[in-house]
């Protein structure tokens, strides 16, 4: 089968790419072997993001709060604040490394381990916020605790997201002058209806604050996004897995895929945004680090023993390994640029946050069509 | 030998990173909490398998075996195959007669069909499902899907087999239960699309059901003797280098992929040479081998549902592709989700609100799509779908055999 692009990595990356590109009439294939970074955001981008992200998601649905070149700050489930510059509409966000509130309410659904309250009111009372702790419970949560796998921010979201009246009462209950409730991300998992209807039914802020993985927000956004690409006539070839790739005089000819064994899929221009260690964009052995599709040049510490630091909670050198590209993203194979492939996202060497992720998409688009 | 080839487990398993992702996209956890999700069930119950097998949890048999929880995996775990082969190694239920009765698709096909009117007649009679329900535990609300008086072999052998000789290039056909005994129709589709594009169609030496509804009612040494059968019989003719090709998915998926992982029947020398009729035309279409015209008149708002075993053998872009390619054509693409039947689960009484309420976003989707028909390449699916919404359903090749000009088709083919 033949495309006019091949994207190999159904992420931020691969799904931001594969839309703006769709949109321009250009005509895509995604390959993506599972879910991605995304079914496990904090609901925020950190980094420089590009403005184009903006409009974009909005077309597909996709409300992003806050500026692309400006930081904002977030209350993380961690208690502390973190500068982000862009998040999804569930997040509330502030202008400084302060929250803005008097008195808060934190509200966890009766028997959710996956929300840390302790940490959370722990850090308002650092801030010098006071706040308290409750519980809300509803009939139909109740299955849902009889079976510890299944009290879980997606469990809980298909439940709670048809019900957010019944929500909106029982936080009314608890409700005691606060000016902000902090609720775990369990509400919108198909579409940010129940967000904002369970906004217009409190009378206070409410901060949607994340939960273990997987994220309901980024879930959504992730099945926004895909659908808002097929719409517009894209093909999504998805639990498919990328698997070899024949590559002549610096061009990459086809590529083979686990699913299609035999069958070839080619294009003129292809797209590497197949994520790092998490998402298997990048391997190792013992020895050494590697791209495993095409083999390109990677950049990291060649002894393994500074792979890592001893120290935990530093930077790990590791983290920063990625495909070393020219200025125009055409990632290097034994130190020549592979002239119809681009690399974006976080599968590119350096640091990886989603704004980094983002920024080298938008150019990667524009490469390809002008 | 690397570190990962000697720790390495069946199925993946110890690549799980507890994510829950797989539980989050399962159809089946939010409509049955008795239902441990794959990730419980799956990798996790492994674990503790593995120590000891009294920790296998006899609920693991509500799993539908849908392998979307392998669709979603980001560690590429094969969720379903370990639920599947823990019920394989390690249950003690024996399976029910009305679970032997709804696995021996083709046991029953060939005993019924001589009697087939008869036995339609009594099966849609509200006193027969009556008691079905009550003794068998067959839901009252399920149609049964008809018994045909013909079996497709029989219409073959009798109206098509001599055709087929003045065809050089010939492929085999694997027709399923579904089509032997319930819908001929859509093989005599097949044959004629085949006929059309001037290839011949044989079948293959005494068929045998895939196995699928057998490996899903806990019978899969019978399951086993089948894909021993098909093995054999499809190897002989993938030998001969000829193409074998099916109209259903979830037979295709079985015998490509269940044999050898679940059912342990190596079918590395003919794996390949198994397609979907869907697959085979369409690559012969696009790299210009074979030609297709089409009729100036046909029109139609088709809805495309890709049934689970598809989406997990990656091969609806053939079936699309294909439909993309009448002109008068316009295609919805309906958004994955199970439609809930899986096989012989929907039929089950136990099973049955489950089965519907799985369903509902599918027949949420199709009633807003507003499609004159619905396309899919399944036939437990099309059952579920035709009962639940009252929208026709279509198989892809069906669909070519009304919007082709055969002649003119097989014209272009000489
Ligand atoms: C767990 C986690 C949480 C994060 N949370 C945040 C956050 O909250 N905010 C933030 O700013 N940044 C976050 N990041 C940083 C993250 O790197 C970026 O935000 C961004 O999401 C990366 O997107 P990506 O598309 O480059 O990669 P990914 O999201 O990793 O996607 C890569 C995709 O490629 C697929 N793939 C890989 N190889 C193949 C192959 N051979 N064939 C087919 N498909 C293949 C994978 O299955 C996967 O779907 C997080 C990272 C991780 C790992
Ligand atoms: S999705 Fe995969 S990695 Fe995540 S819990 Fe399920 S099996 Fe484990
Ligand atoms: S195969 Fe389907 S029903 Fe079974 S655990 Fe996986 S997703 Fe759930």
């Amino acid at each position: 089968m033949k495309f006019q692009v091949i994207i190999i990595g159904g992420g931020l990356a691969g799904l931001t790419a594969g839309l703006s590109l769709q949109k321009k009439g250009v005509s895509c294939a995604i390959i993506s072997s599972g879910e991605n970074a995304l079914h496990f955001s904090s609901g925020s981008f950190s980094g420089d993001c590009p403005e184009e992200v903006v409009p974009l998601f909005a077309e597909a649905g996709v409300v992003l709060k806050g500026n692309p070149a400006k930081d904002s700050w977030r209350f993380t489930p961690s208690g502390s604040m973190q500068k982000v510059r862009l998040a999804f509409e569930d997040v509330t966000l502030y202008e400084e490394d302060k929250i803005k509130a008097s008195k808060v309410l934190i509200a966890n659904p009766e028997g959710f381990i996956d929300f840390p309250t302790a940490f959370i009111a722990d850090g308002l009372s650092q801030q010098g916020v006071s706040c308290k702790v409750k519980s809300f419970s509803l009939p139909c949560l109740k299955t849902l605790r009889e079976s510890p796998s299944e009290m879980r921010s997606v469990g809980i979201a298909k439940k709670l997201d048809c019900r957010i009246n019944e929500v909106a009462g029982a936080i009314h209950k608890l409700l005691d002058g606060e000016d902000l409730v902090v609720l775990p991300q369990v509400f919108g998992l198909t579409s940010p209806e129940p967000v904002r209807a369970l906004r217009d039914a409190v009378p206070a802020e409410i901060s949607f604050i994340g939960t273990m993985p997987p994220s309901v927000p980024g879930i959504r956004v992730q099945m926004q996004l895909k659908k808002a690409f097929e719409k517009a006539g894209g093909t999504f070839l998805m639990g498919d897995t990328a698997v070899s790739a024949e590559i002549s005089d610096g061009t990459v000819r086809f590529i083979r895929t686990r699913n299609l064994d035999s069958h070839i899929l080619t294009a003129d221009n292809y797209i590497l945004a197949s994520g790092t260690f998490f998402s298997k964009g990048l391997s190792s052995t013992m020895q050494k680090i590697y791209e495993p599709l095409f083999g390109l040049d990677v950049d990291c510490p060649t002894e393994r023993t500074q792979w890592y630091s001893e120290d935990v909670f530093a930077p790990q050198p590791y983290m920063a390994a990625g495909v070393v590209t020219d200025a125009d993203l055409h990632p290097l194979k034994d130190g020549q640029p592979v002239t119809n492939l681009f690399a974006a996202g976080s599968i590119l060497a350096g640091e990886k946050n989603a704004g980094m992720a983002l920024t080298s998409t938008f150019k990667v688009v524009k490469k390809i069509a002008l | 030998m690397t570190l990962q080839e000697i720790t390495g487990s069946a199925h993946n398993f110890e690549e799980c990173m507890k994510c829950t992702v797989c539980t989050a996209y399962c159809p089946v956890v939010p409509v049955n909490p008795r239902y441990p999700g794959p990730k419980q069930a799956g990798p996790d119950g492994e674990r503790l398998r593995l120590k000891d097998p009294e920790f296998f949890d006899e609920a693991l048999k509500y799993c539908l075996n849908c392998k979307r929880c392998e669709v979603v995996c980001p560690s590429g775990v094969n969720v379903a195959d370990i639920i599947q082969e823990a019920r394989i190694r390690y249950s003690k239920s024996k399976p029910k007669l009305r679970d032997r009765i709804l696995a021996s698709t083709d046991f029953m096909g060939s005993m019924v069909r001589p009697i087939a009117p008869m036995v339609n007649g009594v099966l849609s009679l509200g006193l027969t499902k009556s008691i079905m329900d009550g003794v068998l535990a067959v839901d009252k609300h399920r149609t049964f899907p008809k018994y045909s008086f013909e079996s497709f072999e029989g219409w073959f052998k009798r109206n098509a087999e001599a055709s087929q000789k003045q065809y050089k290039e010939k492929v085999a056909y694997f027709h399923g239960c579904y089509v032997g005994y319930n819908f001929p129709q859509l093989g005599k589709d097949f044959v004629k699309v085949m006929n059309a594009l001037g290839i011949g169609v044989e079948l293959l030496d005494k068929e045998k059901c895939c196995g699928v509804a057998m490996i899903s009612n806990g019978m899969s040494e019978a399951a086993r003797k089948n894909a021993l059968n098909n093995s054999a019989a499809i190897a002989k003719v993938a030998a001969s280098g000829m193409r074998v090709l099916a109209t259903s998915s979830t037979c295709t998926f079985t015998m490509r992929d269940e044999y050898p992982e679940l059912l342990k029947v190596d079918n590395s020398a003919w794996r390949n040479s198994l397609l979907l009729a869907t697959r085979f035309i369409y690559e012969a279409v696009s790299s210009g081998r074979k030609k297709l015209v089409f009729r100036d008149s046909y029109k139609a708002r088709i809805a495309y549902h890709t049934p689970c075993h598809l989406e997990k053998l990656g091969w609806g872009i053939f079936s699309t592709g294909l439909i993309k390619m009448i002109p008068g054509v316009e295609l919805i693409h309906l958004d994955s989700n199970c439609c809930g039947i899986a096989g012989t689960y929907g039929f089950k009484k136990e099973n049955y609100e489950a089965s519907q309420a799985i369903g509902k976003a599918l027949f949420d989707d199709i009633a807003s799509a507003a499609a004159d028909f619905v396309a899919c390449d399944c036939e437990t699916c099309k059952w579920q779908i035709e009962m639940s919404t009252g929208n026709k359903v279509l198989h892809p090749v069906s669909i070519l055999a009304e919007a082709l000009d055969l002649d003119l088709t097989a014209e272009a083919n000489k």
